[in-house]
């Protein structure tokens, strides 16, 4: 059971990663980044390594994504709007 | 073409590499020499009832050190970078950025204490349960992260949040320099008593040590998040 669910998790890890590669919305991308971190979290729980998850669920999936939607906001351009 | 084929090279050397790790994988069925000489004689010499807790600040002190001090100095570069331009103007920030969501403000004021109080609760029982001074640090960087959020005009004092990150970082390395006349070595922590297995007050400068990381990597991280906000 618990290797089906760590199993789960490592999928969810991939599959949000190769969003965070292949999606076009910058948004989007962010947010897909921030979401692996959280499965990746998750997933040092299950293999009982809770230090590394607190870590890793804080600086991870939300400082990280925060900074990033900060530096996307101030760097964003004019004319390529629509790309955002 | 040619940048396919070297995609591809690279790509047929990691996969060599990852087979020769994944055949070659047995499970332990032991632990290596020196995580059993840690998970024996971790608690009774140093005394503290997390064991992740005593090798991080005390048995590999010296790394956590650097971790430390590799924030610093990324915390450093992000402010040169991203240091103002406009000194010699108003140096009050600009007050017209739209106020947040209803739901954004009313989260604010239910969970920023709640979130605080978690991250001190973290890094004060690091040495019992699991958690410590990274960890706490970055949940109160969070909660900081809420308030940036949540109050678009507001902003912290930067200077007390550098004071009280040089005033950690400078007393972190000076309690670790006092365990080099008081106890075994450098960052030990046998300086103050080792008092009873799992209370809060035991396991020596574990306790200590933690409180400082925690403020620092709260100040730190707190500080880069608001530059990143307002430059």
């Amino acid at each position: 059971m618990l290797l089906i669910i760590t199993v789960i998790l490592c999928i969810g890890i991939i599959i949000s990663a190769l969003l965070a590669i292949y999606l076009n919305n910058m948004i989007s991308i962010v947010i897909s980044a921030g979401l692996s971190g959280l499965f990746a979290s998750v997933t040092y729980v299950m293999l009982a390594a809770p230090d590394v998850a607190m870590t890793e669920a804080a600086i991870g999936s939300g400082l990280t994504t925060l900074i990033f939607l900060y530096a996307i906001n101030k760097t964003k351009c004019k004319d390529d709007i629509n790309d955002y | 073409m040619l940048k396919k084929f070297f995609a591809a090279l690279a790509l047929f050397i990691v996969a060599i590499m990852f087979y020769d790790i994944a055949s070659n994988y047995q499970e332990r069925q032991q632990l290596s020499g020196v995580a059993q000489y840690y998970v024996e004689k971790g608690p009774s010499e140093l005394g503290a009832a997390n064991l992740v807790t005593s090798v991080v600040v005390t048995y590999r002190g010296l790394d956590t050190l650097g971790e430390v001090t590799v924030l610093f100095i990324s915390a450093a570069g992000i402010g040169l970078l991203l240091r103002r331009q406009r000194d010699d103007k108003d140096p009050s920030p600009q007050k017209d950025n739209a106020p947040c969501s209803e739901i954004v403000d009313t989260a604010f004021h239910l969970l920023f204490p709640m979130i605080l109080l978690f991250g001190i609760y973290i890094f004060v029982n690091g040495h019992l349960t699991p958690g410590g001074g990274f960890q706490g640090g970055a949940v109160i960087a969070s909660g900081m992260m809420l308030y940036l959020l949540a109050k678009p005009n507001n902003t912290f004092n930067l200077q007390l949040l550098k004071k009280i990150e040089s005033f950690s970082g400078s007393a972190y390395v000076l309690i670790g320099a006092l365990g080099l006349f008081l106890a075994g070595g450098f960052l030990d922590n046998r300086v103050l008593s080792l008092g009873e297995f799992g209370s809060l007050f035991s396991a020596g400068l574990i306790p200590v040590i933690y409180v400082l990381i925690g403020l620092k990597v709260g100040a730190e991280l707190s500080s880069v998040l608001t530059k990143f906000r307002d430059s």
